[in-house]
């Protein structure tokens, strides 16, 4: 067990926790953020998507050890003054769910995507996507809502 | 920190004895905490309806009732329902046929489901039984309690109700323009109202609420993530949990030593028999406890999928003859005297239902009483299996479903629930147990591997005149042929399934059709035959028929020859109330012969729709899941291990193995809504196979059609024929 120092959602944030226990766990369990979802333990699904420096990562594949400078986002980081971010508003409006449990990880990974290229095609959607699964089957949707986020945002500088 | 040795404990004896007293909140007070308004109860019996209008106070409740619904005093009206949101979106669509025959907004509705204390016994959340059943029952009831308020406002007007009308939650006066809303209606009244399923109910074409494409409720939460699923939730002083699982199955524990993991810092060892579980303070410590425990299993020798459809051929479940399910004619005189003769064998693997949110419940005790938050399609179930689990009243356990990360079928059992309760029992504080993603592909069950032996006779013009279907270990849904033939026999054989086997989407429907419209098939082409117009010649069925042309023309049929590169084929069928047609083309590379789905058009027919956004994402939804079992999906397994029990082992379909699709809704609006849940999935995988069957030329009668390679992981898939 160590101390460590996190910057959770624009927060400072200490956590007690083993150096290699994953960030996911430390987020869900000691955190209470359970937003992050877990689906496979192995980076295959997509499910624990956060940001780190803005970069869609799997945290169940992180040690909170390795974390400690890191700007992390969450799903609960992104609504701001109680207005969602334009990734969430376009998967409301597309309806991009079914049981919602790989929601999160599909928002973070598509604000990423957003976040480097502005206006993706259909193909750069899929492949920034790959790697997060929704076993209910609702990717045209989510690939509808990520169309419809680049649409919404402004050119430049397309913040969450 | 001591090992409870719990080897021969109250599940051994039957003899649980603690100080229990009764927390639970029973029916009549959870109507005093409802407080005052009108309560409307459903039952399938008339005889309650002399019952009607009693108070409150000391009314024993029915037994049989199946819903409820409460109107308070400020007008919100809180349905109650057993039936489980699983991301089927009945939580929406059942609101919506509230809201329609109630004569309210639409938000000024809260469905409660799935909590045995709070809601009326329902079997589970299956078979596509919820639009069917529990829609017209909710329509009965709101309609009842609309009416229940007219007769209010009449009799306190002293004008004869008829001449009342009940909109927008209110009830109006037109002659004398007054009106009241069905809170000041229902303000300091305790009134129950008990009905049996007569009341007339708003015809179809007079909706304005249900019909409507109305949001899905609650989808803010799931965007922001504020939404708790059954593995999000946490109660104080809880504790985490973890089972030891053998190393394969069948197998009985030899040796233990958890000396190692009773020194880690807050850490029980808990055993029961075979049963060996950790609780810890924390998730990761719970895990590290686990693996530091030492254990030797005796694994028996089993079966594997080497010779698996052999195995279910031979060994059927009962040893005495067995009668086939439906019998007419003559099969053998028609064969014989066919013109055209075709027999063949079909194949399905197991597959696993891979819930991204696995198993998962939270347990906690007090005073004696057992309450579970979990992950299921039957609370109820779940609460019998805690019931005979602790040998507990029914009363004092309560299981509670927070709205889950799917099921697909796979979550009719509560093995977590049971393990969270054996372990947080334990403890003495309340346990959490999430299975992680290995348990869920191992411990769980799974859909059955079948076997289906087809044998087809057909005149030269095309006429069907035989049909035996034999369906081995995998199922009879959809076992029936939709077909216009004279003779048949149809027989499903139950097999020792060497796998814990169990409910998938849709069933065995997804087999069935496989088999028979890929048969169809080639009886199309061996009578020279279009696949569409050896289809229209032996259906009379309207409703298929409807299907079939819609998606047909959708897809533009006939319009292009498919060529070695390119394939086009199609499907249909029926079940569980549902008409489907699915055209799909393939495209193939002939050198390599890797496999990609270009296109999928599937036209959908379910009677009248209650919410054209929601159906159409289920149907959508279900070809995508289909993809899988079609192509790629398959449990592998030997000596009673899984041998892929991860996602990197187990492909789901992923964004790039989506073809483009187009859903066509056709609607009856004279026919009563079915369920849309499960037969949307059955029409892909004999399409595809069809039309790789006019691509190719190659005939590929085993689903998956295309597995991968351990070391395949791209989005086109290589068949060998």
């Amino acid at each position: 067990m160590a101390e460590f120092l996190l910057h959770v959602n624009g927060a400072p944030l200490h956590v007690n926790a083993p150096a290699d226990e994953s960030l996911l766990s430390v987020l869900r369990n000691r955190l209470h953020l359970t937003g992050p979802k877990y689906g496979c333990g192995e980076g295959q699904c997509g499910a624990c998507t956060v940001l780190l420096d803005g970069e869609a990562t799997r945290s169940c594949l992180v040690a909170v050890g390795s974390v400690a400078n890191a700007k992390i986002v969450t799903i609960e980081g992104l609504e701001q003054n109680g207005k969602l971010s334009a990734v969430q508003q376009a998967f409301l409006d597309e309806g991009a769910f079914q049981c919602g449990y790989c929601t999160s990880g599909m928002i973070l990974s598509a604000t990423s995507l957003l976040q480097r290229t502005h206006k993706p095609t259909e193909q750069q959607i899929v492949e920034a996507m790959d790697g997060n699964l929704c076993r209910c089957g609702t990717y045209p949707r989510i690939v509808a809502a990520i169309q419809r986020a680049a649409q919404s945002m402004p050119a430049k500088g397309a913040s969450r | 920190m001591s090992l409870h040795d719990q080897s021969s404990p109250e599940f051994a004896r039957g003899s649980y004895h603690e100080a229990s007293r009764s927390v639970q909140l029973d029916r009549r007070d959870f109507l005093k905490v409802l407080g005052g308004g009108v309560l409307v109860c459903l039952t399938p019996t008339s005889a309650w309806t002399q019952e009607s209008g009693r108070t409150f106070g000391g009314h024993e409740l029915p037994k049989d009732v199946s819903a409820w619904l409460h109107i308070a005093a400020v007008g919100k009206v809180t349905v109650f329902t057993g039936k489980v949101e699983v991301g089927q979106n009945i939580r929406t669509s059942l609101a919506q046929q509230v809201a329609e025959e109630l004569r309210v907004p639409f938000d000024s509705i809260t469905m409660v489901m799935g909590d045995t204390d709070l809601t009326p016994w329902d079997m589970g959340t299956f078979g596509s039984r919820t639009t069917p059943t529990m829609g017209p029952q909710l329509r009965t009831m709101a309609a009842a309690a609309r009416e229940t308020l007219v007769q209010m406002a009449a009799q306190r007007w002293q004008v004869d109700a008829a001449t009342l009308t009940a909109a927008d939650g209110k009830v109006t006066d037109s002659k004398q323009s007054r009106s009241l809303t069905y809170g000041e209606l229902t303000r300091g009244e305790k009134l129950v109202k008990i009905v049996s399923s007569e009341e007339r109910l708003t015809p179809v074409t007079d909706w304005k609420i249900a019909g409507t494409a109305v949001p899905k409720v609650g989808g803010r939460d799931f965007v922001t993530g504020a939404h708790k699923f059954p593995s999000d939730m946490v109660l104080p002083e809880m504790r985490f949990g973890a089972v030891l699982r053998p190393d394969g199955f069948n197998a009985t524990l030899a040796s233990l030593d958890t000396s190692a993991a009773e020194k880690l810092h807050g850490v029980q060892v808990v055993r029961d028999g075979d049963f060996v579980g950790v609780v810890a303070p924390d998730a990761y410590t719970a895990q590290h406890a686990l693996s530091a425990i030492q254990a030797k299993w005796n694994v028996p020798a089993q079966p594997s999928n080497e010779g698996l459809y052999e195995y279910l051929k031979n060994n059927p479940e009962s040893s005495g003859e067995e009668s086939p399910q439906h019998v007419a004619g003559s099969v053998t005189q028609a064969i014989a005297s066919a013109d055209l003769q075709l027999e063949n064998q079909y194949t399905v693997a197991y597959i696993a239902h891979a819930p991204l949110e696995p198993r998962a419940a939270v347990a906690t005790w007090a005073d004696g009483r057992l309450t579970v938050w979990t992950g299921t399609q039957r609370p109820f179930g779940v609460r019998d299996e805690l019931v005979q689990a602790f040998h507990l009243p029914a009363a004092q356990v309560r299981v509670i479903h927070p709205d889950m990360g799917s099921g697909y079928g796979g979550k009719h059992t509560g093995e977590a629930a049971i393990e969270a309760a054996r372990l947080s029992k334990a403890a003495g504080k309340p346990v959490k147990v999430i299975w992680t993603r290995q348990e869920e592909f191992t411990w769980a069950y799974l859909r059955p591997a079948g076997l289906i032996e087809i044998k087809a006779g057909a005149r030269r013009d095309g006429t069907l005149v035989a049909w035996e279907h034999h369906n081995y270990n995998s199922g009879p849904a959809a076992i029936g042929t939709p077909y216009d033939v004279a003779n048949q026999i149809i027989q499903y054989h139950p097999a020792r399934s060497p796998l814990r086997q169990g409910s998938y989407r849709g069933l065995a429907a997804t087999a069935n059709h496989f088999a028979r419209e890929s048969h169809m098939d080639a009886l199309a082409h061996a009578a020279g035959l279009d696949p569409l117009a050896f289809r229209l010649k032996n259906i009379s069925d309207t409703r298929l028929r409807a299907v079939l042309q819609a998606a047909a023309e959708k897809f533009g049929w006939g319009r292009e020859k498919s060529t070695p590169g390119r394939g086009f084929g199609m499907a249909c069928g029926t079940d569980k109330g549902g008409y489907i047609a699915t055209c799909a083309e393939v495209g193939i590379d002939p050198a390599s012969r890797k496999v990609r789905i270009r296109r999928i058009v599937e036209a959908w027919e379910s009677g009248a729709i209650v919410n054209p956004d929601g159906l159409r994402n289920q149907v959508m939804g279900a070809i995508v899941q289909s993809i899988g079992g079609a192509l790629f999906e398959q449990i592998l397994f030997a000596n009673g291990r899984i041998l892929n029990p991860h996602f990197a082992q187990y492909r789901l379909p992923r964004f790039s193995d989506v073809p483009r699709i187009e859903v066509v809704l056709l609607e009856r609006k004279d026919i009563p809504s079915a369920g849309a849940g499960e037969t949307g999935i059955v029409g892909l995988a004999p399409a595809v196979a069809n039309a790789i069957f006019a691509a190719t030329g190659t005939r590929l009668r085993s689903m998956p059609m295309a597995p991968l390679h351990k070391e395949q992981h791209a989005s086109s898939a290589q068949f060998h024929s």
